[in-house]
């Protein structure tokens, strides 16, 4: 019989593994400009995550609190070890620090707007406090950076805390980037920089390195400030439990530990991708320092990256946190990636639900910009009432999940009351792997 | 010497640092008091966050942070200075009589900071606006990152001088050990010699002749990435 070459199967075209067309984009695009990728946002693989923890909730052996009858309280106070004036939150989540600059100032205007109507605080970042920001913040955390864009004492004491900025997440053992195209006159002026520049800051404080240095250097904040401030110390998730004990070693009030799906402004694809941990990994060790300190909950834990809803808050909070705090999933509620936008993300050559070219300031939601046309996009009062409502939601289903759990308070929730869906979780947070009472590492290896 | 009328004095042996800083930062506006601070002894953060025009002689050797963001106070440090000294400094003068060690003038936004001995690695980093004369000679990495401001060194500076230097402008009398990233010779015009000259005089250097400096600055080839300099990062 011969064969009839028609009928004869073609091979197929096979895609790599390991060079898919992500990557090989990415390496013709390297070839072609010579620099390598640099977005906003924070990590996009997939990694072991809140979604990897569920509540057991309520049963015979546990009783649970009526919804809307029975109370169940979120109030937070941060800053109680050290600082004259702690600061009170109605809620355990803030916003956390994104410069103006990074943001156009109508966003900070609305994030202001909007913690502020919940009792929640903001946070300022790489490029110094606006008026704007300090008139619409109720409560305003005042980050203190490398770079020290805009750091003056009169802000400083303006501020209701001050935030030591270590690293954060994306990019731990990274500094600022602000790219040319964002830097307006009145950007470059608030940081003493030529307009157009692109900016790179540095990763190192100028005047102390390690943690003997910060403890002189929180003294002189504390002395600057009468004591009255309470001092976060903010690092990216990489050695949590030695980072947070060296942290509350040199006096920190509270410790801001931020996972690697926290967002950036603008910083190397490659960075954000393969430096740090995800929170999931980093909070149990950082609350086991705090408890090997006997300092648990009275120097305050603050988690971010990745934080999206009542359940990952309600998670981060059994997991020991005292609060959290949320950038990206801020912006967001703010119109980031809306589906009406869709038209002029395809311009910028994406879809909603993908854009992430944060530091090219071409947002067209008119939150990462600079461009006045843009920005003049998003109404700050409306905006503010987004984050309201949105911050509003994450405290309600927080709440529920509690009271289903039996708690009065959130900070009531309790390792105890979660079981873990996969090996990586029950390894990471030493909570037993659901229908088992066992996670990796209990007993030994 | 102080011309003013009430010399008060502090004795840091027996008066915590936060009694002391207190009184120092509620000095009232237009007050005619000196401020002496004797037995300092290295201790950290001394006189740090003043806001007032008040005259403050630290007698001794200063820790981390002296007269750290100071606002218009005229501070004179009568020994040497722990690192960070004057370090953001927005206004106002602070004088070294001794040494100061590394990261001098760190940040500084304004203000003048004299130094009359030398000054550690990375005297005037990040410096956004301060003017800093050291009659000695500066460590290494001094003018790192340095944004606006003038930093005039009247002996020699280490290595890396200026690297990442922005518009901050660099005096050097003596020689450089090496010059930073991005950091290069620039000529000297008539307007930086007499601003050279008006930084000695406020520096109380006025003996120190104008001539034999030399003036660097930003090359300003790192202000937008190209691949082709990446070797200099």
């Amino acid at each position: 019989m011969t064969s009839d070459s028609k009928n004869i199967p073609r091979t197929q075209p096979r895609f790599s593994a390991t060079f898919d067309r992500g990557t090989i984009s990415e390496i013709q695009r390297a070839a072609a400009t010579g620099i390598y990728d640099i977005r906003g946002g924070g990590t996009k693989r997939k990694l072991p995550h809140f979604d990897d923890l569920l509540f057991l909730g309520a049963s015979v052996s546990r009783y649970p609190l009526e919804g809307y009858r029975e109370r169940c309280d979120t109030d937070v106070v941060l800053g109680t070890r050290f600082a004259k004036k702690p600061i009170v939150l109605k809620t355990p989540v803030t916003i956390a620090g994104m410069s103006f600059g990074a943001l156009s100032a109508q966003a900070k205007e609305a994030l202001g707007r909007g913690a502020s109507a919940v009792g929640t605080s903001t946070t300022t970042g790489d490029g110094g406090m606006t008026p704007e920001e300090r008139g619409h913040s109720a409560t305003l955390v005042y980050q203190y950076l490398p770079s020290r864009y805009g750091m003056n004492p009169d802000d400083l004491r303006r501020a209701d805390a001050i935030e030591i900025v270590v690293g954060q997440g994306a990019k731990p053992g990274g500094g600022g980037m602000l790219l040319g195209q964002k830097i307006s006159a009145r950007v470059a002026k608030m940081r003493d920089l030529p307009e157009g520049i692109d900016q790179r800051s540095a990763c190192r404080h100028p005047d102390w390195t390690g943690p003997d240095d910060l403890e002189i250097k929180i003294e002189e904040l504390r002395e600057i400030t009468n004591w009255e401030k309470p001092i976060y110390v903010k690092v990216g998730a990489s050695r949590p439990y030695y980072d947070v004990s060296l942290a509350v070693k040199s006096g920190a009030d509270v410790v801001v530990l931020d996972g690697m799906q926290g967002g950036t402004a603008a910083t190397q694809e490659v960075f954000i991708e393969h430096v740090g941990l995800p929170i999931l990994a980093a909070i149990r060790p950082a609350v086991q320092a705090l408890q090997d300190l006997g300092l648990h909950r009275k120097v305050q834990l603050i988690v971010s990256g990745g934080i999206r809803t009542g359940a990952d808050m309600a998670k981060a909070l059994a997991l020991g946190a005292d609060a959290v705090a949320i950038g990206t999933a801020a912006l967001i509620a703010l119109g980031d990636n809306s589906p009406d936008l869709a038209d002029e993300y395809a311009k910028l050559g994406t879809v909603p639900g993908a854009y992430d070219d944060w530091q090219d300031g071409r947002d067209p939601a008119g939150i990462t910009t600079q461009d006045p046309v843009l920005a003049a996009r998003l109404d700050p009062v409306l905006g503010g009432r987004r984050i309201a409502n949105y911050l509003s939601v994450m405290t309600m289903e927080a709440q529920a999940i509690a009271r289903a759990c039996g708690k009065s308070h959130l900070h009531n929730l309790e390792p105890e009351d979660m079981v873990a869906l996969t090996m990586e979780a029950a390894a990471m947070t030493r909570i037993p792997l659901a229908g088992t009472e066992w996670y990796p590492g209990k007993g030994g290896f | 010497m102080t011309t003013r009328p009430n010399i008060r004095q502090i004795d840091l042996a027996s008066t915590s640092l936060r009694d002391l800083n207190a009184a120092l930062q509620g000095a009232a506006e237009g007050s005619d008091d000196a401020w002496t601070i004797v037995n300092p002894r290295g201790r950290h953060a001394i006189a740090v966050g003043m806001t007032n025009p008040v005259e403050v002689t630290i007698a001794g050797h200063a820790g981390y942070y002296a007269a750290g963001m100071n606002q218009r106070a005229i501070v004179t440090i009568d020994g040497n200075a722990g690192p960070g000294v004057a370090e953001n400094m927005m206004s106002g003068r602070v004088h070294v009589k001794g040494n100061a060690s590394m990261a001098a003038g760190a940040t500084g936004h304004g203000g003048l900071l004299v130094i009359d001995g030398d000054a550690g690695a990375r005297c005037g980093i990040s410096m956004k606006g301060i003017d800093i004369v050291v009659r000695g000679s500066v460590g290494h990495m001094s003018g790192f990152m340095a944004q606006s401001g003038n930093l005039v060194v009247c002996g020699d500076a280490g290595e890396a001088l200026g690297d990442s230097l922005y518009e901050a402008r660099v005096f050097v009398r003596g020689t450089v050990k090496s010059l930073g990233a991005d950091c290069e010779k620039k000529e000297m015009t008539v307007a930086d010699r007499d601003l050279l000259q008006s930084l000695l005089e406020r520096a109380g250097m006025s003996d120190v002749p104008v001539g034999a400096f030399t003036l660097y600055g930003s090359a300003r080839r790192l202000y937008h990435f190209h691949v082709d300099n990446a070797s200099a990062y």
